[in-house]
């Protein structure tokens, strides 16, 4: 489906500096940063693929890829949406414009969005999974006419914990099914309320003729998948994207082995037929 | 909203796996019934005397909670079905329910609808093969919810 880069690739093993140019902050505790090279670019990011990101002093942790650069932009900045949870990301959630950190990448399988065209592309995201597949959306509205209906069904906790929302209000105005559900309303939401798989029920797509891209909690992932494949869409046509912790990044240190796959390398996007069987392991 | 009751129950996801004669009378039991946005179609507490496909739109399972008002449960969408507690007793709704925008739906009678289950098994196994997996999943749905899956990590040391 995808080809992997990782261990061959400049910027694999050495992190290369970059400086944060811009912030904003998505939610109380997500940042989206956007980041330009120093020294010397790393070779494009697709979308799907991640970086391992260094905060200087404290460590290292995988991030995907968030967002696809605008056509006027420069191709070699990287976007990146991270959510503080830990001694790493809490730091890079910190990180303000001009200072500087090092990313090696990129790494892993893509999402493989090209082989979508002509299918209707449902996009099914919940939490901090609507990063990974937010260059999916911008990758399909590029190249509109490839594509057959598209839909992007979202899953948050609360109205406040919800990502992109002048993207997704941008999206809907632009012709893409966009359902938005959260667990806990919150006074005056006046939009879904319930988890997102049961939002593939009532979406418009042709199962038959559809690609779905999913991200977010393994179980999350599970419940859609098969909402999914119950509408008919083929497992292997659904794609997850698996998030286990990572080390290297770069398939060498075997921290993120699941089942056959060491998944900074075969994975993180995988497809459903070829992940369902291994969700059930124990992560090592 | 032209088309015959039956060809519209027809096209909702309920319908599929019922035979046409199953179906036929079903929807002799029922009619087409809209709601405006903000309306009240039922109240915690009622009497379950009915049950709704939702043919277009959304509504939103409530319940009251002293000091907080009515507190959304659940939204519910098209082709979604909307109350099963007219299928036991006591026969009174466990959560009330208000449209978001205008709701289109087809309501049935649920004291005709039981006698028919009654009457008939084959129709009445009919029917719960149907409403079974409405139940089964709301309760994945809602056993979902309570792992809480977006809430922040546990902090714990790096392996
Ligand atoms: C391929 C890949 C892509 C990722 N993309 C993103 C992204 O775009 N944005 C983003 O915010 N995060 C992303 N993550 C998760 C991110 O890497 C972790 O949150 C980070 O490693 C945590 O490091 P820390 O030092 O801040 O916290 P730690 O102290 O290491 O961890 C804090 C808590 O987070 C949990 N945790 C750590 N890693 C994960 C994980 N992968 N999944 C679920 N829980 C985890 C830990 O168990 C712990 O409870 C991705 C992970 C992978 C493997």
């Amino acid at each position: 489906m995808s080809t992997s880069l990782a261990s061959r690739v400049t910027g694999a093993e050495l992190p290369l500096p970059y400086r944060v140019i811009a912030r904003h902050a998505d939610t109380d505790d997500t940042v989206t940063l956007e980041l330009a090279y120093e020294t010397a670019p790393l070779p494009a990011f697709a979308p799907g693929q991640f970086a391992m990101l260094t905060a200087y002093g404290i460590g290292e942790v995988p991030i995907s890829l968030s967002g696809l650069p605008a056509p006027h932009e420069t191709a070699r900045r990287l976007t990146h949406t991270l959510r503080a949870v830990g001694a790493v990301t809490r730091a890079l959630h910190a990180a303000g414009p001009g200072t500087v950190i090092g990313v090696r990448g990129p790494f892993g399988t893509t999402w493989d969005v090209p082989s979508a065209a002509g299918h209707d592309v449902v996009v099914v995201a919940g939490g901090i999974g609507l990063a990974p597949v937010r260059p999916i959306v911008q990758a399909v509205l590029a190249e509109r006419d490839r594509y057959g209906e598209v839909v992007l069904l979202v899953g948050a906790r609360t109205p406040a914990d919800l990502l992109y929302r002048d993207d997704l209000d941008r999206w809907a105005a632009a012709g893409v099914q966009v359902g938005v559900t959260v667990d806990r309303p919150a006074e005056g939401w006046n939009g879904h309320v319930g988890v997102v798989p049961a939002l593939v029920a009532s979406a418009r797509f042709r199962p038959g003729r559809s690609v779905g891209f999913v991200c977010g909690p393994e179980v999350m992932m599970r419940f859609t998948a098969r909402a999914l494949t119950d509408r008919g869409v083929p497992a292997s046509r659904v794609r997850v994207s698996l998030e286990r912790n990572m080390r290297c990044g770069a398939g060498w240190c075997g921290h993120c082995q699941l089942g056959p796959l060491l998944l900074c390398r075969d994975g993180p996007v995988v497809d459903y037929a070829r992940a369902e069987p291994l969700l059930d392991v124990r992560e090592l | 909203m032209t088309a015959p009751l039956l060809t519209r129950v027809a096209r909702l996801p309920f319908a599929s796996g019922f035979e046409p004669a199953q179906l036929r009378r079903l929807c002799a039991t029922g009619r087409s019934a809209a709601y405006r946005p903000g309306e009240r179609i039922f109240t915690e507490g009622g009497a379950a005397d009915r049950f709704w496909l939702i043919e277009n739109g959304r509504v939103a399972l409530d319940l009251r909670v002293p000091g907080r008002g009515d507190q959304v449960i659940e939204t519910l969408a098209t082709g979604a079905v909307l109350g099963w507690s007219w299928l036991h007793p006591p026969y009174r709704w466990q959560f009330g329910c208000e449209t978001r925008g205008p709701v289109d739906t087809v309501m049935f009678d649920a004291a005709a609808v039981r006698e028919l289950c009654d009457a008939d098994p084959a129709f009445g196994y009919a029917m719960l093969r149907r409403f079974v997996p409405v139940i089964t999943g709301r309760l994945h749905a809602t056993r979902l919810r309570l792992l809480d899956l977006y809430a922040a990590p546990a902090a714990k040391a790096r392996p």
